[in-house]
């Protein structure tokens, strides 16, 4: 991969949510330690169970952290126009400006976004004029049904107000909103949760429409493993706030390495197959308290002893990375000869 | 084996021309929404029963009138040979038992869990005695892969979704019902806690010769579970079959969609072709003819004015028109 194609990467990325709790503090360990490079022109998978720490993984990348959120360690670097720079040393003057022009979010429950008391139009209104000046009233209801008619959603959508549409009209328009002014990194938090399986086979299609007409970045959380396989290019698996496996959406699926992805895979019913799914057994650790070593190591069916004792660095086979003991032969060698 | 799992051919549940009406608009302007038209099907015990659609096609209505939440318009409901009027509440509760969607409402935040499993066994009077209650809630916890010792003296916010959804699940297998009515019980939660509920349905259906109704529209898991489903849209019965019949050769364009529109779990089989984006729900509501006409591909021009029979298609029930030829079931029955 040449650096020139990577828009986004983050070095030992930790953001923790710290709770003044009686008699001290409580330290929610969300993201912990993460490393990433996503690249130009491609759909960037999230995946993993709830409570893994994928949204405040998002937030994190987005800039988007308030208390008790607090970033502990580590950078976001962004490229844009060729320079790289760290969002996190950018002023709120800076950031307000990359936000929605260079980068764009759409929060997980985009259906409650929109004002209830005004139209859809009223929305794009206030939502262009904040972010371009010079525009009339008119050159903007005009742009915004020009963006409408383009993604292929009906126009008569603007003048409606946001309890006339369906849910699934509601997360497209969140969506077609977040693309308007042409961002280079769209993070979309769990945009087909909650929706039937024909409408989130439109909002998928319409995530698809927009990275094909803009060549940016997308990038997706969500815990369907059928979405992933469905619109992916890379897809990651998180667990417990760090990234266990990575690599192309294709070679997950035909050869997960990590234990914890083949169950994820492996759990899954297919049709044409009655035989029976076995699911990881257990419970995700609580990210307060996380299991010390390998954090999957409670539920893991293959564990050494060394997984309980130290933490698996990531191991590189070619664009397939996994953080597991088993396939760090190495480090296993090196753990044997000093103990 | 509990009492009661004698294999007898009649029918746990039998609903016949099931029909709810709710009416929405100022008096003036009034729309007549019928939410379950005339639905008719019956379960057996040892047996699951889907019930599949999406949001808004009847399924949830069909289960709250089952339930006796909701008085129906018109059509029966009949339990084990009885009429729903005839019996006694606390019959009705014995028999047949409810799982919802959303195990972090199920509870009350600030009452410990095992206060809802003590309860259930004293309304019931299942129990003699505090410690005859332990050994009989912890064998039903046992049952959905918890004990009590795990679930003593601690609040709901203590557990995750799942085990709550298993909690809840164990609470209504006290009193043995022989039927259970499960309404989404797996779509608030994880993927792979999604499976060990699935799992502990083929459990109870195996091994305590229950009836389940299974209320989703998650088809991959409905397929996974087997037995009966019918596949619901804008309240009528579009197709109803052997569920792996079904979902591997869906008859009606409806079924085709929805069973196209699943992502599966693999990369060689994306999605093909483009949808049309629906038309809104009451639209399709308020449609004379079949109520997918605007949206199907093979719409002719007979489905726009006449509501199709109900017909039988090599041992499945399709509403539409394509299969106008064969025989309808209602012919055959008068």
């Amino acid at each position: 991969m040449k650096p020139s194609d990577v828009v986004l990467r983050t070095e030992n990325l930790k953001a923790h949510y710290v709770l003044d709790v009686p008699g001290g503090q409580k330290v929610v360990r969300a993201v912990d330690g993460v490393e990433l490079q996503i690249r130009r022109n491609e759909i960037y998978g999230i995946a993993g169970e709830s409570g893994c720490g994928k949204s405040t993984l998002m937030k994190t990348l987005y800039a988007w952290v308030n208390r008790p959120l607090r970033l502990v360690e580590g950078s976001v670097f962004y490229s844009k126009d060729g320079q790289e720079f760290d969002v996190y040393a950018l002023n709120k003057q800076e950031l307000r400006r990359l936000r929605w022009t260079f980068m764009a979010y759409v929060p997980q429950g985009a259906m409650s976004i929109f004002n209830p008391v005004i139209k859809i139009k009223e929305t794009y209104r206030d939502f262009l004029s904040s972010h371009l000046r010079g525009k009339t009233v008119e050159e903007m209801f005009e742009m915004a049904k020009e963006h409408i008619e383009q993604l292929g959603l009906p126009v008569s959508i603007l003048e409606a107000y946001p309890h006339q549409l369906s849910g699934g009209m509601r997360q497209r328009v969140a969506i077609a909103l977040a693309a308007l002014l042409r961002p280079s990194v769209i993070f979309a938090d769990e945009p087909t949760t909650a929706l039937d399986v024909v409408v989130q086979r439109g909002v998928v299609q319409l995530l698809k429409d927009i990275q094909e007409r803009l060549h940016n970045t997308i990038i997706l959380v969500t815990h369907d493993m059928g979405i992933h396989a469905n619109v992916t290019d890379r897809l990651c698996i998180m667990y417990a706030g760090r990234i266990i496996e990575e690599a192309a959406t294709v070679e997950i699926f035909k050869n997960p390495l990590h234990p914890y992805t083949q169950f994820l895979i492996n759990s899954l019913p297919q049709f044409g197959d009655t035989g029976e799914r076995v699911s990881a057994p257990g419970q995700p650790p609580s990210l307060a308290n996380l299991p010390s070593g390998c954090a999957f190591h409670p539920r893991c069916p293959q564990a050494m002893p060394i997984c309980r004792e130290r933490r698996p660095e990531d191991t590189k086979l070619g664009e397939h990375r996994v953080a597991c003991w088993l396939h760090a032969e190495r480090g296993e060698a090196e753990y044997a000869a000093n103990s | 084996m509990l009492k009661g799992a004698k294999q007898s051919m009649q029918p746990i549940l039998e609903v016949r021309n099931l029909t709810k009406v709710f009416h929405r608009g100022s008096l003036l302007a009034r729309d007549r929404i019928v939410a379950v038209d005339s639905v008719s099907f019956a379960m057996q015990r040892g047996e699951v029963f889907t019930l599949a659609g999406e949001s808004g096609c009847g399924k949830t209505t069909t289960a709250r009138m089952i339930l006796g939440f909701e008085q129906p318009t018109s059509g029966e409901i009949i339990y084990e040979k009885n009429q729903e009027r005839w019996h006694p509440k606390i019959w009705f509760s014995q028999r047949i038992q409810a799982v919802f969607q959303n195990p972090f409402e199920t509870f009350n935040p600030l009452r410990k869990v095992e206060g809802y499993l003590f309860e259930t066994v004293r309304n019931y009077g299942l129990a003699r005695s505090r410690a005859e209650a332990v050994e009989l809630i912890n064998a039903k916890l046992e049952a959905v892969g918890l004990n009590y010792g795990e679930v003593e003296g601690r609040y709901p916010s203590e557990f995750s979704g799942g085990q709550l959804q298993r909690i809840s699940i164990a609470r209504s297998l006290l009193v043995d019902p022989a039927l259970l009515i499960a309404d989404e019980p797996v779509s608030m939660v994880d993927a792979s806690i999604r499976m060990s509920i699935v799992n502990l349905f083929r459990r109870l259906r195996d091994e305590l010769n229950m009836g389940i109704l299974y209320i989703t529209h998650d088809l991959a898991t409905a397929y996974y579970l087997g037995g009966q489903i019918a596949v619901m849209f804008r309240g009528n019965i579009m197709e109803m079959g052997p569920a792996q019949e079904v979902l591997i050769n869906p008859r009606h364009p409806y079924t085709q969609l929805l069973r196209e529109s699943i992502p599966e779990a693999d990369p060689d089989r994306k999605w093909q072709g483009r949808i049309s984006i629906a038309e809104t729900e009451q639209e399709e509501y308020l449609r004379t003819g079949c109520k997918f006409a605007g949206r199907c591909p093979q719409v002719m021009d007979i489905c726009k004015k006449q509501v199709p029979d109900l017909v039988d298609v090599e041992g499945v029930q399709v509403k539409c028109h394509l299969y106008a030829e064969q025989k309808s079931v209602r012919e055959e029955v008068s």
